[in-house]
């Protein structure tokens, strides 16, 4: 039968804490990630010939030109472009390594049986939700520093009635936000693994092949949508919206 | 009920998706129809979009790989 575990196993335990198979690949994936950049970073030249700082520059041109196209502000693109690239980046990176072959087929002896030794990292709702705090929280977090604490604050809590009703219909769908994020990244890793897991017993060999070029693709476009879903939602937070009202007040008088 | 219960699941959460995308797809033909140039625009957006629509299909099949598993 099929090996499918929803929860990722805890392989090690280090001073009580368990050490998941999918925190291992996260490690590594973070490795790599390190890797790239600091080497493509130190062959930075004004016309690089290396091949890997070219395709640095374009998936980063990429990313800060999304980035510009929502904020309309080059400054502020450049400013919040580092925050949404390495989220971009550590789930496109993790979300391909969980493809490579290996992964899920090495197994090692634990006390409760066999278990992977890697799994995908964003395969483990912990990872997708650590993920998803990052994100919502360093909105708020930004969004305070740029409008400041007490008007981000008036967003949520307000002595007008309304007000009071839409701050709670807002600071709860901070929290939904969050499953969201999760649960969506999770889904789609874990449901691909699960699909090539059933592919590859119903029919081995050539069959599951179109389906790793699916997975590809569901890797890159779910690394896309949380990258762009923190995009729009840090835009949002970080406009003042109360500046519309102050313009056509200061016209009035 | 446990048997039955992951299939219904998945089929309730699996047929909206499936509409909706293929609501979205047959509006998308009708833009890019009136409007060929703007095809290159509509498809960053459509893939988006369907990512989202999918996202309800994959929220049901986790849900239903929980009622089978644990």
């Amino acid at each position: 039968m099929i090996h499918i575990s929803l929860a990722a196993e805890p392989l090690y335990h280090v001073f009580g804490v368990p050490i998941n198979n999918s925190l291992i690949t996260g490690i590594v994936g973070s490795t790599v990630i390190i890797a790239l950049f600091v080497s493509a970073a130190r062959r930075v030249t004004l016309h690089p010939k290396s091949k890997l700082v070219n395709a640095v520059e374009t998936i980063c041109e990429m990313i800060l030109d999304l980035v510009d196209e929502v904020f309309h502000d080059r400054a502020k693109a450049r400013k919040y472009f580092p925050f949404l690239m390495t989220i971009f980046m550590f789930i496109l990176v993790n979300n391909w390594l969980g493809l490579l072959p290996g992964v899920g087929s090495i197994t090692v002896m634990t006390k409760e049986g066999l278990a992977p030794l890697f799994r995908g990292a964003n395969a483990d709702l912990n990872t997708t939700l650590a993920l998803a705090i990052i994100s919502v929280v360093m909105t708020q977090i930004y969004a305070a520093r740029e409008l400041g604490v007490a008007k981000h604050l008036k967003k949520y809590f307000s002595l007008n009635p309304i007000m009071t009703f839409v701050g709670m219909l807002e600071l709860v769908g901070e929290f939904s936000k969050m499953v969201s994020f999760s649960f969506r990244l999770f889904g789609n890793i874990f449901a691909g693994e699960v699909l090539l897991a059933v592919i590859a017993f119903l029919a081995p060999l050539a069959a599951p092949l179109p389906f790793f070029g699916l997975e590809l693709f569901v890797g890159l476009v779910q690394a896309l949508v949380f990258t762009m879903l923190t995009l729009v939602f840090l835009a949002i937070a970080t406009t003042d919206h109360s500046e519309y009202n102050h313009a056509e007040e200061s016209v009035g008088h | 009920m446990k048997a039955i219960m992951p299939g219904l699941t998945i089929l309730l959460g699996g047929a909206m998706p499936a509409f909706a995308i293929g609501w979205m797809g047959s509006h998308a033909m009708d833009a890019i129809g009136r409007n060929p140039e703007a095809a290159g625009k509509l498809q960053t957006v459509l893939i988006l979009v369907v990512a989202f629509a999918e996202a309800i299909a994959i929220y049901s099949l986790v849900i239903a790989l929980i009622l089978k598993f644990v």
